[in-house]
C-alpha cells in the first residue's frame, strides 16, 4: 500500500495543527459558527442529529492492521466503542466531542490517515474496486491511479471551492465493483487495440434527488493524460456548473442541461489548450506508484485444500460461508474473504472496536497486513491462504463476523437514516434489520440467490437505493415514515436506475412488500440460475406491480 | 402548539434543552415547555444569545405534545433526537434515562404481524 513520504507526513501534520488552532479559536469565541463551519467541514466534521460526526477518509478503501487498530482505539477512547463504514469506503464516528477532534486527527496522522476532504464542495475520497489487485478479471490495478488522483486533488487550490461536492471512482476489472457510472467522474481501466493501458471516462453520474447514469465522454484516454483530462473536466464544471441552486449544482445537471456532446467538446477544448507538460503523467511515475501496490510475495500453494474440504463436509455453515463470502484469489491456493458487517439484525456497516481489532489481528496473521473496506459496507481480507480459511472463519465467528451472506438478500446497504442523520426523512437501519431478520442467512436466503437491496433514508440517496436491484427510499408523509420501492436498478457495468413500482408502503408493511416481490421472483424465474435482476430484465415491472397492488393486501394505496 | 427550545452544546455536540431557569439540560424532561408563540420567540431569542456567547449551536424550537401525561416531541425526528437511535437503546439519552417519558419504541421484525 502507499506510504507517506516526508512531504505527506508534514502536510498532514500541518493540517492537524491548523485545525487545532481553528477549534481553539472556535471554543474561545474568536470564530463564530458561521466562520468555523467551512473549516470543520473541510476536516470531515459535521453536526448531526445527536452530536458531531467525524468522517475519516479510507483512501480507495485500503487499510493496514495498524490503521485498523487505530480506528478501534479512537472508537473506544473518543467515541462510543464503534464506527460505521460507509458507501464511500470511509468510516464515520457518530459521537465525537468537538474539543477532542484535534487529538483524534493527530492520532490518525500517526498512522498516515486524515479526514481531509471527506466533506465540503471539493473532490472527495477517491474510491475503487475493493477487490483491486486480487481479482481474476482485473485489467490493471486501479489503486495507483486512485492514489495519484488523491495526491493531485488534496487541497487543490483551484478545486477546493467547487459548485458542489465531486466524487471520483476508478475500476480496474471488466466487472464494475466501484459503481463508477454513479460518480461525477467514473474511470474504467481498459486496454486499447495495441494493448496500451488507459481509461474509458464517464461523466455526470450521480444519485440523489436527480439520479443520472454517467455518460461516456472518452472510449480511451491514455494513462499519461489522466490528470490533464480530469483537470479539464473539473475546469469546465468549475466555470459552468450552477452555483445559483444547490440542488442543481452537481456536474450531472450541467451534463443534462448543456448536453453531453457540448460538454464533451468543451472538455476536449480545455484539454487541448492545456500546457501538455504541466500534468503529463510519465510512465516511470506510474510505475513508482504501482510498486506501492505490488502483490505481496505469496508462496505458491495447492489450489485445493484438504483441510477446507473436510471442514465443508462436516460444517454446513462453513460451507455456505465458503460459497458466499470467499472468492478465489488470482494467486493459486489463496482466497479473498469478505467479512460481512451485516450480521442478521445488526446495523449495516457498523463494527465495534473489538471487531475492528479482531479484523486487524486477522489481517496481520493471515492477510499480509491488509484490509479493505467495500462500498457495500463490508470488510475484505484480500490475501488469505486457502489452508488458513477454517482458522480465519473460526476467529471471525468468535466476534460475530462470520455471517455467510455476502451478495445475498441480507447483505443490505443502508445509510444511517433518521436514527443518526440530520437530513434524513425516515429510518433506514431498522428496515434493513427487519428485512435481514425476515430472510436470514440460511437456506431460504441462499435459494433467493444474488440480490442487492439498498436503502436510503432520504432523497439524497447515500444508501444508493436507485441502483439497488430492490431499492427502498424512506420518506415522510403527514408525519409518518413511508417507503417507496424501486426495482431493476443496477450498480455494475450494466448500470441502471430502478423503476418506481408504485405507491409507497408504511414501515409496518414494507417488509411484507419486499417478501411479495421476492416470492414473485421465485415464482417466475426460469431456474435457480436466473438471478433476480436477470429475471426483472426479462419480465419487466408488471408482474411485481400486479403482485403488490392487485393481489396482495400489503399495499397502502 | 407548545414548544421546547433545543440546541447542541458547542464543546461536545450533545443535544441540550433550555430549562425554566434559562440554563441548558441534557434531559428533555427538564425542558421549559413554552405555551404560545410569543413565549417561544422570547426563549429562542435567549437561545440565540447563548449561541453568540458560544455555549450552544443550532438552536431551534421543537413542537411538543402531551402524551400519557408527559410532553414529548411531536415529530419522529425530534423524538429520536431527544432519545437516541431507535436501533441502539444503549446509546444517547435513553441510555442515561434522559429520554422523553413516552419516547419512540425500537421496532423489531417480531413486532410486526405478517399479512
Amino acid at each position: 500500500m502507499y506510504h507517506y513520504d516526508n512531504f505527506d507526513a508534514a502536510f498532514v501534520a500541518a493540517r492537524v495543527e491548523q485545525f487545532r488552532d481553528q477549534v481553539a479559536r472556535r471554543l474561545s469565541g474568536e470564530l463564530t459558527e458561521e466562520q468555523f463551519r467551512p473549516h470543520r467541514l473541510m476536516n470531515g466534521l459535521y453536526l448531526q442529529l445527536h452530536s458531531y460526526m467525524l468522517r475519516v477518509a479510507v483512501p480507495y478503501g485500503v487499510l493496514n492492521s495498524q490503521q485498523m487498530r487505530k480506528l478501534a482505539e479512537i472508537a473506544r477512547r473518543y467515541d462510543r466503542g464503534y464506527g460505521h463504514f460507509t458507501t464511500r469506503q470511509n468510516i464515520q464516528y457518530n459521537w465525537p466531542a468537538l474539543k477532542d477532534t484535534p487529538d483524534i486527527l493527530a492520532e490518525l496522522s500517526s498512522v498516515e490517515m486524515h479526514a481531509i476532504q471527506t466533506s465540503g464542495n471539493c473532490i472527495r475520497n477517491i474510491t475503487a474496486d475493493h477487490f483491486s489487485g486480487v481479482a481474476h478479471d482485473e485489467i490493471a490495478d486501479p489503486r495507483p491511479y486512485a492514489e495519484i488522483l488523491r495526491q493531485w486533488s488534496s487541497l487543490h487550490p483551484e478545486f477546493s471551492f467547487l459548485p458542489r461536492k465531486f466524487k471520483v471512482a476508478v475500476n480496474g476489472a471488466a466487472h464494475d465493483r466501484a459503481v463508477i457510472q454513479a460518480h461525477d467522474i467514473g474511470l474504467q481501466v481498459v486496454r486499447n487495440d495495441t494493448g496500451e493501458l488507459g481509461f474509458s471516462v464517464y461523466v455526470g453520474g450521480g444519485l440523489g434527488r436527480t439520479p443520472m447514469i454517467g455518460r461516456k465522454v472518452r472510449d480511451f484516454l491514455p494513462e499519461r493524460d489522466l490528470l490533464g483530462y480530469v483537470e479539464a473536466i473539473l475546469r469546465v464544471y468549475n466555470l459552468e456548473g450552477r452555483r445559483d441552486n444547490k440542488f442543481k449544482a452537481r456536474i450531472k445537471i450541467l451534463v443534462h442541461e448543456k448536453g453531453v456532446e457540448a460538454l464533451s467538446e468543451a472538455v476536449e477544448a480545455e484539454f487541448a489548450a492545456r500546457d501538455p507538460k504541466a500534468l503529463d503523467l510519465p510512465a516511470r511515475e506510474i510505475e513508482r506508484f504501482r510498486a506501492f501496490f505490488a502483490l505481496p510475495e505469496l508462496e505458491p500453494k495447492k489450489p485445493v485444500s484438504d483441510r477446507v474440504e473436510r471442514r465443508k463436509g462436516k460444517d454446513a455453515r462453513f460451507a455456505s460461508f465458503c460459497a458466499s463470502n470467499v472468492m478465489p484469489h488470482k494467486a493459486p491456493g489463496y482466497v479473498v474473504v469478505t467479512v460481512s458487517l451485516k450480521a442478521i439484525g445488526a446495523p449495516p456497516g457498523d463494527a465495534s472496536a473489538d471487531q475492528m481489532d479482531a479484523v486487524a489481528d486477522l489481517a496481520e496473521d493471515y492477510s499480509h497486513d491488509e484490509v479493505r473496506v467495500s462500498h457495500e459496507q463490508n470488510l475484505i481480507l484480500p490475501h488469505v491462504a486457502l489452508d488458513d480459511l477454517p482458522a480465519v472463519y473460526d476467529r471471525l465467528a468468535s466476534v460475530d463476523l462470520s455471517t455467510p451472506n455476502a451478495g445475498g438478500i441480507s447483505d443490505i446497504i443502508a445509510c444511517p437514516g433518521l436514527d443518526y442523520c440530520a437530513l434524513a426523512t425516515a429510518r433506514s437501519i431498522p428496515i434493513a434489520q427487519r428485512i435481514a431478520q425476515r430472510f436470514g442467512d440460511g437456506p431460504r436466503a441462499r435459494s433467493i440467490g444474488p440480490l442487492k437491496i439498498k436503502i436510503s433514508g432520504c432523497i439524497n440517496a447515500c444508501g444508493h437505493h436507485h441502483v439497488g436491484h430492490i431499492g427502498i427510499l424512506g420518506l415522510e408523509r403527514a408525519g409518518e415514515e413511508t417507503y417507496q420501492i424501486t426495482l431493476g436498478g443496477s450498480a455494475d457495468e450494466q448500470a441502471a436506475i430502478g423503476q418506481i413500482v408504485g405507491p409507497g408502503f408504511s414501515s409496518e408493511n414494507v417488509v411484507e412488500a419486499i417478501e411479495t416481490i421476492v416470492d414473485t421472483y421465485i415464482g417466475l424465474r426460469r431456474d435457480e440460475a436466473e438471478t433476480f435482476v436477470d429475471a426483472f430484465r426479462r419480465v419487466g415491472i408488471a408482474p411485481f406491480k400486479e403482485a403488490l397492488y392487485e393481489r396482495s393486501a400489503g399495499s397502502d394505496i | 402548539m407548545p414548544d421546547v427550545i433545543t440546541a447542541n452544546r458547542l464543546t461536545d455536540g450533545v443535544v441540550v434543552f433550555q430549562t425554566i431557569d434559562e440554563a441548558w439540560s441534557e434531559d428533555f424532561n427538564r425542558a421549559a415547555v413554552l405555551a404560545d408563540s410569543p413565549a417561544t420567540a422570547e426563549a429562542l431569542a435567549r437561545a440565540k444569545r447563548d449561541e453568540t456567547n458560544n455555549l450552544v449551536v443550532d438552536a431551534y424550537a421543537v413542537p411538543v405534545e402531551e402524551r400519557n401525561g408527559h410532553f414529548a416531541p411531536k415529530a419522529l425526528r425530534e423524538a429520536i433526537r431527544a432519545a437516541g437511535p431507535t436501533n441502539r437503546r444503549d446509546l444517547g439519552k435513553q441510555a442515561a434515562g434522559l429520554a422523553p417519558r413516552s419516547g419512540p419504541k425500537a421496532a423489531t421484525e417480531a413486532d410486526y404481524v405478517s399479512l
